[in-house]
This record gives C-alpha cells, sequence and structure tokens, in this order.
C-alpha cells in the first residue's frame, strides 16, 4: 500500500522563530525532474524588515559573546551539519546536483565551518596592529564586527556559498540576515535549521528565501544595515542595491567567486575575505607619568 | 571657579597682556595665473575657464586658476593612463625614492607652503607650519617605505596596483589631505588625477611644482582645479578604477549613486558630528585642553571635529566655567600672526553656513556662550569661537555637522547614557573619551560607534595611524597599513 509523503514546507527564519512569510505566500521547489520537492515560504519586504530588526536586537549577544565562545559555537554547528549530512547531500542533489559532487559540497562545507570557527580568536591578530605614531600615543588599530550584515547567497554552490558568507559574518562577530534566491531555498532553510540547534542566540542568524529583487531597496536602505555582501546578483541588482545603500553610506561588498572558485580555501577563508566583514577602529591614548 | 577666582583669571590673561603682533613675513611667490598640471606640465585650460582664489581673511584675490572641464579631465585622465604601466613596472623601492624625495622637498619648502597655506585657506599660521606640513611631509616619507614591502603588507596575496585613480580633496587640509591621497596611491603603484577644492587649489599646484623638480614621470600625478562639475568629471570618469573622496556625507552619496552602476572601488571620508565625552573621574584641566583643540582647532573646520561634547552633569558647572574661560583666552585673528589661535572662516559660503546654524541653535532655545569679537579685523570671513549649553539632542545645532567653530554642550548621568547618546546620530567619525580609569576608556571606546577614538586626548594624527569612519561618515581607511588597502587588488 503505497504511503502519502508528508512534504515539508520551508519557513523563514527570523528571530530565532520560524514564521511562514508575513504575506503567506509561498513558491514550490522543484527538483530537476519537474517533481514538487516542497514549498518554501516567499519572503516579502516586511519580512526583509523584521529580520533586519530582529538581527539588530540579537546582534549584541553574538558580537559580544567571547571569540572563544563564537569558535565553539560554530564549531558546533559543523557537528551539527556533518551529522545531517545526507539531507544536505539529498538538498543539493534536488537542486539538480549530482550525487558524487553534491556530498564533495558538503563535506567541504564542514570542514569551511570548521575552519571559519578557528578564525573567530585569531582574525584580530592577523588584521589589527600597533601602530608607531610620532608622538607619546600608544595607538593601535583593531576589527570590531560591522552590526548587522545582509548576505546574499548563491543559486550555486548553494551550501558552500551560504556557509562561506554567513559564516564568514558570524567569524568576525556580526549578526547576518541570509537572503537565499528560490533555488538554494531548501538548503537555505535546513542550513537555519542546524544553526538553530547550534547555540547560535536568536536572531544572530536569519534567513530569508524567495525572490531576490523586492528586498534589495528595503535592505540596501535599511539604516541598520551595516554592510552588504551580494554574490550571483546581476548588473541590475547590485546597481538597485548599490543605490539603495548610498542612502545610508553603506558599504556593498560584490564576491566574484562562481563555481569552482569557492573551493579554494586559500581565497574563501583568507583574512583578506574577512576583512569586509569588519570595520577598523583606531585608539588612542597618551602614554606617560 | 568663584567669581573672584574668575576675576583672576581675566586678569591674568585677558586682553590686557595682549601679545604683540607677530606676522609671519615670509611671501611665497605665487604666480597670477596657475594652469592645469597635466603630464607633467602646467597647461592652460581647454575648458578657457577661470577663477579667483582669495585670502579669507583679507578678502585679497591671490591669483586665477584654471577650471577643468570635460577635455581638460579627459587629457588628465589619458596622462594618468599612459603613465600607468611604466609607473606599476617600477620597481617599489625606486618607486619609494621619489616619495621620499618628495618628502624632503615638503619639509626644504616649509615655511612657504605653510604660509601659503595660510593665505589661501584662512588657517593659523601656527597650525599649518605645526600641524598640516610636518604631517604632509610625514605622510609621503612614511608612504614612500611602503612602496618595497607591499609583499609583507599584504601576505599570502600577489597584490598589484588598481590603476587610474580619481581622487577629490576639500579645503580644509588642502596639502594634507593631498599627501593622504596621494602617498598611498603612489606607493602601490597607481597613478593619480587629484583635484583640489575650488577655495584652495595653491597647496596642490605648488606641490606640482616640487613634483616637477624631483623629476616625478609625468602623468603619474595630474592635478585638474575647478568646483564641483570638475570633481564630478573625475568621479565619473571611465578611466578611473579607483576613487577617493574627502568632502562632505552630500556629496559622499551622490558619488555612490554615480558610481552605482560600476564595480569602482570607493574610500569616502565624510562629515561628522564628534562626541567628545568626559568623565567627572578625568583629569579635568587635560579635558579641558582637548575640549578646545578639539572643537576650536582650525576654526572647527574639521570633519572629526569634537563638536558635541558630553559632561557629567555633577561637574557640568565647573567645566563650563573653565571653558569659558579658556575660550576667552583664544586669539582670534589674522591667520599670519603666529600668536593666533583662530583664523578665517575659509568662504563667505561657510561662513553663511556657521551662522544660519547658530541663528538655528539660538531659536531653538540652546543658550550661546561666545567669545569677545570686539577685535576682529573689518575685512575677510570670520565667526569668534562659541559653544551652546541647554542644548537637547534634537536641537539642530546637536545634530548637524556646522564645520565651524560651534560646540553643542550636553550632559549624561550614567555611561550607558553618554554611549547611548554619543552614538544617537548617523555619523561615525571620531569620539573621545576623557577618564582617568582605565577599564572604562576601554569599555567606552570598544562601544562608540566610530573610526577613530581618541582617549584621554583628541585630534590627533599621524601617517602610520589609519583614520576613517563608520556609518553615514564614509568607509575606508587613509594613513598607516589599512591605508593601504584602498590602492591595492
Amino acid at each position: 500500500m503505497s504511503r502519502l509523503e508528508v512534504v515539508k514546507t520551508g519557513k523563514l527564519w527570523i528571530g530565532g522563530d520560524w514564521p511562514r512569510s508575513e504575506s503567506g505566500a509561498t513558491f514550490v521547489v522543484e527538483n530537476g525532474k519537474g517533481e514538487t520537492v516542497a514549498r518554501c515560504a516567499l519572503a516579502s519586504r516586511k519580512d526583509a524588515r523584521e529580520a533586519v530588526e530582529a538581527a539588530r536586537a540579537g546582534l549584541p549577544a553574538w558580537r559580544d559573546a567571547t571569540a572563544t565562545l563564537r569558535g565553539q559555537v560554530l564549531y558546533r554547528a559543523a557537528e551539527m551539519l556533518e551529522s545531517r549530512a545526507d539531507e544536505f547531500t539529498a538538498s543539493l542533489c534536488d537542486g539538480g546536483e549530482g550525487l558524487a559532487a553534491a556530498r564533495r559540497e558538503v563535506e567541504r562545507s564542514v570542514d569551511r565551518l570548521v575552519m571559519l570557527a578557528g578564525w573567530c580568536d585569531k582574525i584580530h591578530q592577523i588584521i589589527g596592529c600597533q601602530n608607531a605614531v610620532a608622538g607619546p600615543y600608544h595607538n593601535f588599530t583593531i576589527p570590531q564586527a560591522c552590526g548587522v550584515v545582509v548576505t546574499f547567497c548563491p543559486a550555486s554552490p548553494a551550501l558552500l556559498g551560504m556557509i562561506t558568507l554567513v559564516g564568514a559574518a558570524m567569524a568576525t562577530g556580526n549578526a547576518v540576515v541570509a537572503v537565499v534566491p528560490r533555488a538554494a531555498a531548501m538548503t537555505g532553510v535546513l542550513l537555519g535549521e542546524v544553526l538553530a540547534v547550534s547555540d547560535v542566540p536568536k536572531g544572530a542568524v536569519n534567513c530569508l528565501t524567495g525572490d531576490i529583487e523586492p528586498l534589495l531597496e528595503p535592505l540596501g536602505g535599511h539604516r541598520e544595515v551595516a554592510v552588504m555582501v551580494s554574490s550571483g546578483l546581476g548588473k541590475a541588482a547590485r546597481t538597485t542595491l548599490r543605490l539603495a545603500a548610498s542612502d545610508g553610506i553603506r558599504r556593498v561588498h560584490t564576491i566574484p567567486w562562481t563555481g569552482t572558485d569557492w573551493e579554494d580555501d586559500g581565497e574563501t577563508c583568507s583574512p583578506w575575505f574577512l576583512e569586509q566583514f569588519v570595520e577598523f577602529k583606531t585608539l588612542w591614548h597618551p602614554s606617560g607619568v | 571657579m568663584t567669581s573672584a577666582e574668575s576675576r583672576t583669571v581675566e586678569a591674568l590673561t585677558g586682553s590686557d597682556w595682549d601679545y604683540s603682533p607677530a606676522p609671519e613675513r615670509t611671501r611665497p611667490d605665487i604666480a597670477s595665473e596657475y594652469g592645469l598640471f597635466i603630464d607633467g606640465e602646467f597647461k592652460e585650460p581647454q575648458s578657457g575657464k577661470t577663477f579667483a582664489t582669495t585670502n579669507p581673511a583679507t578678502g585679497e584675490r591671490l591669483a586665477r586658476i584654471s577650471e577643468a572641464g570635460e577635455a581638460d579631465v579627459d587629457a588628465a585622465m589619458a596622462a594618468a593612463r599612459a603613465a600607468g604601466p611604466k609607473w606599476a613596472r617600477l620597481k617599489g623601492r625606486e618607486r619609494g625614492k621619489y616619495l621620499f624625495r618628495l618628502a624632503r622637498r615638503i619639509q626644504e619648502c616649509a615655511r612657504e607652503l605653510a604660509v601659503l597655506e595660510t593665505m589661501d585657506g584662512g588657517k593659523p599660521i601656527k597650525e599649518s607650519r605645526d600641524v598640516d606640513l610636518p604631517l604632509a611631509a610625514q605622510h609621503f616619507f612614511y608612504h614612500g617605505g611602503w612602496a618595497d614591502k607591499l609583499q609583507w603588507a599584504f601576505a599570502g596575496r600577489n597584490v598589484r596596483p588598481r590603476g587610474v585613480c580619481g581622487q577629490i580633496i576639500p579645503w580644509n587640509f588642502p596639502l594634507l589631505m593631498a599627501a593622504w591621497k596621494l602617498a598611498p596611491a603612489l606607493a602601490c603603484g597607481n597613478t593619480v588625477v587629484l583635484k583640489p577644492a575650488e577655495t584652495t587649489s595653491l597647496s596642490a599646484l605648488h606641490l606640482a611644482r616640487l613634483l616637477q623638480e624631483i623629476d616625478l614621470p609625468p602623468g603619474v600625478v595630474n592635478i585638474v582645479t575647478g568646483a564641483g562639475d570638475t570633481g564630478r568629471l573625475v568621479a565619473s570618469h571611465q578611466a578611473v578604477r579607483k576613487v577617493a573622496f574627502t568632502g562632505s556625507t552630500e556629496v559622499g552619496r551622490l558619488i555612490m549613486q554615480e558610481l552605482a552602476p560600476r564595480e569602482i572601488p570607493l574610500t569616502l571620508e565624510l562629515g561628522g558630528k564628534s562626541a567628545n565625552i568626559v568623565f567627572a573621574d578625568a583629569a579635568i584641566d587635560q579635558a579641558v585642553e582637548g575640549v578646545v583643540g578639539g572643537i576650536w582647532f582650525n576654526q572647527g573646520h574639521v570633519c572629526c571635529a569634537g563638536s558635541r561634547l558630553l559632561v557629567e552633569e555633577s561637574i557640568l558647572e565647573p567645566f563650563v566655567a573653565a571653558l569659558r574661560d579658556r575660550m576667552a583666552q583664544l586669539r582670534v585673528g589674522d591667520p599670519l600672526d603666529k600668536n593666533t589661535d583662530v583664523g578665517a572662516i575659509n568662504s563667505r559660503e561657510q561662513l553663511d553656513r556657521i551662522r544660519s546654524l547658530v541663528a538655528a541653535g539660538q531659536e531653538e532655545g540652546a543658550i550661546l556662550h561666545d567669545a569677545q569679537t570686539d577685535s576682529l579685523p573689518e575685512k575677510g570671513h570670520w565667526f569668534p569661537p562659541c559653544f551652546f549649553t541647554g542644548v537637547q539632542p534634537s536641537h539642530i545645532v546637536a545634530r548637524e555637522e556646522i564645520f565651524g567653530p560651534v560646540l553643542a554642550v550636553m550632559t549624561f548621568r550614567t555611561p550607558e547614557e553618554a554611549i547611548r547618546r554619543a552614538n544617537t546620530t548617523p555619523y561615525g567619525l571620531a569620539a573621545g573619551v576623557w577618564t582617568d580609569k582605565g577599564s572604562k576608556i576601554f569599555e567606552i571606546a570598544r562601544r562608540m560607534e566610530a573610526g577613530v577614538v581618541w582617549c584621554n586626548t583628541y585630534n590627533q594624527f599621524d601617517a602610520g595611524s589609519p583614520f576613517g569612519g563608520v556609518k553615514e561618515s564614509g568607509f575606508g581607511r587613509e594613513g598607516g597599513l589599512h591605508g593601504l588597502r584602498g590602492y591595492v587588488r
């Protein structure tokens, strides 16, 4: 006797909760054969604003946690990811990836997260410095989290791309709003579920799925957003985003990587990449008795 | 301070004890007309247009400056592009030696350049002599030393120059801003088209003369003078691969919009409304000096000016009294007098802006305290140092960048309130913290939303110290190791 399959609806992840879209809209995620795999919530402009507010609220708990603790949380996330490897592999296969390639991507993603976990308490030492100034002052430059970072994640590689962007933002102490395009939506939802059980504070990471274009302006123009990192956006979308960001003089970084570029640990885990997620602060203090 | 003590201070330091004039007599060799510096030579503008530059302290016309139009900017860009490959291929050590040479020539011409800066911009000679010139020279010296060490500045990367850099600088520190822009760009192997501010072009044009003297290859640096239209041509030119701008947030936003369709890396150093926080446990006399230097240095024409003073409520009265006494001692007047503390306002336009914002402050009910004004010169643009008390955070003088010698004084009761008030601004350039408690300093400094935090000091600058803001004060850093990042790919 055939059994009716229970099809999962992927939901948004905002402030630690799993709401359906405020608009109630969903979209169908299909596999390569045109079969319905799942439905996902279609994030609206209002969802986007709420995700930013939630990230702002979640920021202090994550940013002000010790770097060691943040590293342990990211490592915990790697453990959870590894334990659900089959699920992620299936999700990537649904997105059209071959089984072997999907497995490799999941393994790489776990390893990427481990590498990023290790950066949390070391990146300051690599990119911060003491400055020898011509006077009796102690002067040093430290990296600090930017605040709320929006990551526009690529459709492919769905998992490795999102892990790299979200993980780098987290490793440097930021709160994140991850925007995941339709094609990668289910992987995004699964990654949210992994992070949700890895001691990530509520709101420190939020995930929106669906169409990117309507979200560019509300996210780009939101004053609580410090930095936007875009991957996989077309030229018109990047222009829209930068125009929106100009209102609050916000930075937009374009990640040029495609395909196998994402596999290169030397590039994707380099301090020069992570640096895009920090602000440098320079402190002066007189020295003398 | 009691009123009797206050009178004693007045008797000891007041106008009865005025210094004799000590005018700086050196005069730089100012030409009657200046061309555009393109491809190593001064050239007549193809636009056919010129404009006058005047001394804001006297109204006297100093020279006529060329206004670069589209064809001129095109020519400058073409020269910069043509010079690019050879300059980029030059060994770092050799590139660096040009910068060292330039630093030396600036030091040798420091007196003339300082006087020129003061005549064209209105800042006190004391400041151009002791701050602008030494720092400009240091900037080239510092970056000269980076040119052959880039492989260690960017470990694990094989960095290359970006190409032609379009750089636009403001009128408050004309030569120093030129140094901030040029030095890292050249050290990293880029070529440059620089546009000075229209009211203060002279020091950049004299710098161009020094570039000729040191035999810098033609086209490596091109200087196009003009106003906003020229700036727009530079920032939006198809040849630029990097744009660096220091100026207002408003113009910074326009540049971002202009460049939105392109992948052009930007460095923006924009406006500020920086908070100077004084706790009751601070060394008060030092804090007063820091607040004075923080707001009245360079007539308050400083993007990182400490224009919002947050004083712990318990010490408001004595602090304001000390500030008033100290303000009364500032000598406002002839910028070429070596005793002058506060010079001329840079332009009529800026003076009007300061006046209207101060009037708005009074209309909103804040109390104005200003320095005596009877001895101000008749000609030129002047605005005496002043501060407001009774300021609410919602007041215009507490929110808007005035870019003049105007301080808004407010109070706080707890460190949390101080932090919240300091960060309640769209800007995020600098902040000052005054307390004798080390742990408090680190916590406040950590939580300031600002790119530079001065702890028990203010308005310190150094070639090796990265400078730049967050939020609407811009992004990117200038100076130090971090300042190199904008100029490589």
